[in-house]
């Protein structure tokens, strides 16, 4: 697929020309930031500005703690309060660590559910979409990880339980769980590691979403419609665009701060509505909290791993359940070829549409089942939620493109504009 | 030139960059100031060490805010020695004594060993044990002076810790200090 045409970058002066033939950055920065945008984007096309800040906030905080922090089981809890009391500005500097992850999560299930809904992840976007994908798994790690460094009560049986996961795994699953943490059990060798692992996997996030980028620049934004930008000439193109520079970075940055606005609040009037107490109670490997709940993001998976309570075959329901949470983000990751049909954009598909939704509130409900604790009813709506999170990509999706009448898809980006915001020479008369 | 050139749209760019410089500004320093000591590091900034145990021609070396001072009771040929050179000896004319009027040309400042010691007697001399070349901590009883000498680059201090000799340009400097009683020099 041909690139949407556009103006390129060409160095004007003689020390522009000096540099460009050896080192084109300029026209990298200046292709990227002009690259041509479908027009029709409404705001749900904000969330990747807003995770592009919400890393840079995640990485400069996270730099700042690592500068005060300790990693070691007898001073790591004392290093947090130390940061919390002593640190010029600290307690600010964890709060909006803290609480950024939990912007960051937000942010990226908008993202997906955008992708999802839009179609954002069929061809040719898949790579994408894997990249996404893959984004989104590293953020579940770093977020876990970065987790236990206060080494809290919640620090230290979060790290058991979910490496935990890891010993489920027949055969090799003692082993692995060692290796893990470096010991019979989670001790300071976990957390040397956990913390070299926090500070590294960030870093790795900003390569992918370096190529996540470049995909997308490649293949073209997606919009609302799923129409394709017209690209046999760039007058053409340019009737179904705008520059990103400056109209959708305006626009991000003005959703920016408007949710600026809310996390300022929550960061500066109820930094710990979001967490939980027991992690200011410092690890103690012979007590267990009452009731282990991971952070909010996690939930919906955690409802599903724990959903799965009997043995199918030689497989026991430990393990199933391990499977079964991977398994839910690599259903998602298939999407782009589980999903057969032609209309790209849930805008023009009336069942989809209702399937989506349920899916959303599937999630939402499956969240609400991970708070709880594992008895009554609870384990029994999470299986049911389970069970049409997996069939919502692995039946629904095939088998509505075959079956599904859509809705006429229009014909340009320019003409759902135009229907939309009428070209004045039209209006007025 | 008098005529006003700006509209409304010039109004919005500045007002807008400006917010910006500003939000950015707030967001900035707290970066920066995040590194500046910690309220644990100044608490440390006033320390109190019992001399009671040092004997004339000893000293004791403490730590005070990371670096050592050395606390000394001088016997009296090392006071007479100090109070004995000239002031045209010393390369370095200034007392360095943090206790002392910082006026430049005051008397009070000079170098004489009075203005360094820490008691009207001359017993007892309290300095930073940090060579005023490159840091390093110079050795006691040691060098051409009789006083102090600093192995890194061959610096020679005398029984009043004043430069005398070598590549060192200051004296060693006197902290802020005081007794509280007969037995407790308090640092800072």
């Amino acid at each position: 697929m041909a690139g949407i045409p556009h103006d390129h970058y060409k160095p004007k002066t003689g020390m522009q020309k000096w540099f460009h033939e050896r080192l084109p950055i300029a026209s990298l920065v200046y292709d990227t930031l002009t690259f041509p945008t479908p027009k029709n984007l409404n705001w749900m096309w904000i969330w990747g500005i807003v995770l592009t800040f919400c890393l840079a906030l995640q990485i400069i905080t996270g730099i700042i703690l690592v500068m005060h922090y300790t990693p070691h089981v007898d001073l790591a809890f004392d290093s947090v309060e130390h940061i919390m009391r002593d640190v010029n500005g600290g307690w600010a500097f964890r709060y909006l660590h803290a609480n950024g992850a939990s912007l960051f999560f937000i942010a990226v299930y908008a993202h997906i559910f955008r992708g999802l809904f839009y179609g954002s992840y069929k061809a040719p976007r898949e790579i994408t979409w894997i990249l996404g994908m893959l984004i989104y798994l590293m953020m579940m790690a770093t977020g876990f990880l970065g987790y236990v460094l206060p080494w809290g009560q919640m620090s230290f049986w979060g790290a058991t339980v979910i490496t935990g996961l890891f010993g489920a795994i027949p055969g090799v699953g003692s082993i692995l769980q060692e290796w893990l943490l470096g010991g019979p059990a989670v001790d300071n060798a976990t957390l040397n590691r956990f913390f070299s692992l926090h500070y590294l996997l960030p870093f790795v996030i900003v390569g992918l979403v370096a190529l996540h980028i470049w995909a997308f620049h490649t293949t073209g934004n997606n919009n609302p419609t799923g129409v394709e930008v017209r690209r046999k000439s760039k007058a053409e193109a340019q009737k179904d665009t705008v520059p990103f520079w400056p109209y959708y970075v305006m626009k991000d940055l003005f959703a920016l701060v408007m949710i600026m606005i809310v996390f300022m609040a929550i960061v500066g009037f109820m930094p710990n509505y979001l967490g939980h107490p027991d992690n200011y109670i410092p690890a103690n490997p012979l007590a267990t909290p009452a009731h282990i709940v991971p952070e909010w993001y996690y939930l919906p998976f955690y409802a599903i791993l724990r959903a799965i309570t009997f043995d199918v075959l030689f497989l026991d329901a430990k393990f199933l359940g391990v499977l079964a949470m991977f398994g839910s983000i690599a259903v998602m990751a298939l999407a782009p070829w589980t999903d057969t049909s032609p209309v790209r954009s849930g805008r023009y598909r009336p069942t989809f549409k209702i399937a989506f939704w349920i899916l959303g509130f599937d999630f939402m409900l499956l969240m609400w089942c991970g708070a709880q604790p594992a008895e009554g009813l609870v384990p029994l709506v999470s299986l049911i939620g389970a069970i049409y999170w997996f069939a919502y990509f692995l039946i629904i999706l095939p088998v509505l493109g075959w079956t599904e009448k859509t809705l006429p898809v229009p014909e340009t980006i320019e003409a759902d504009f135009d229907a939309h915001y009428p070209p004045k020479s039209s209006t007025v008369k | 030139m008098s005529e006003d050139k700006g509209n409304r749209r010039d109004f919005l760019y500045v007002a807008t960059a400006g917010t910006g410089a500003v939000i950015g500004g707030a967001a900035v320093w707290p970066m920066i100031n995040q590194m500046n000591p910690s309220a644990d590091v100044q608490a440390l900034s006033s320390i109190e060490v019992d001399v009671s145990d040092v004997e004339p021609g000893t000293q004791i070396t403490v730590k005070w805010l990371g670096k050592p001072v050395f606390i000394r009771r001088r016997t009296s040929e090392e006071i007479k020695a100090a109070r004995d050179v000239a002031l045209e000896d010393l390369p370095d004319v200034d007392a360095r004594n943090a206790n002392a009027s910082p006026v430049i040309g005051e008397t009070e400042t000079y170098a004489k060993d009075s203005n360094r010691s820490l008691d009207e007697t001359g017993e007892w001399l309290v300095m930073m044990g940090v060579c005023t070349h490159l840091g390093c901590v110079p050795l006691g009883d040691a060098g051409d002076f009789g006083g102090w000498f600093c192995p890194c680059h061959g610096s020679h201090y005398d029984t009043a810790g004043r430069i005398r000799k070598g590549p060192a340009p200051e004296n060693l400097p006197v902290p802020v200090a005081a007794f509280v009683d007969a037995n407790t020099i308090k640092l800072g």
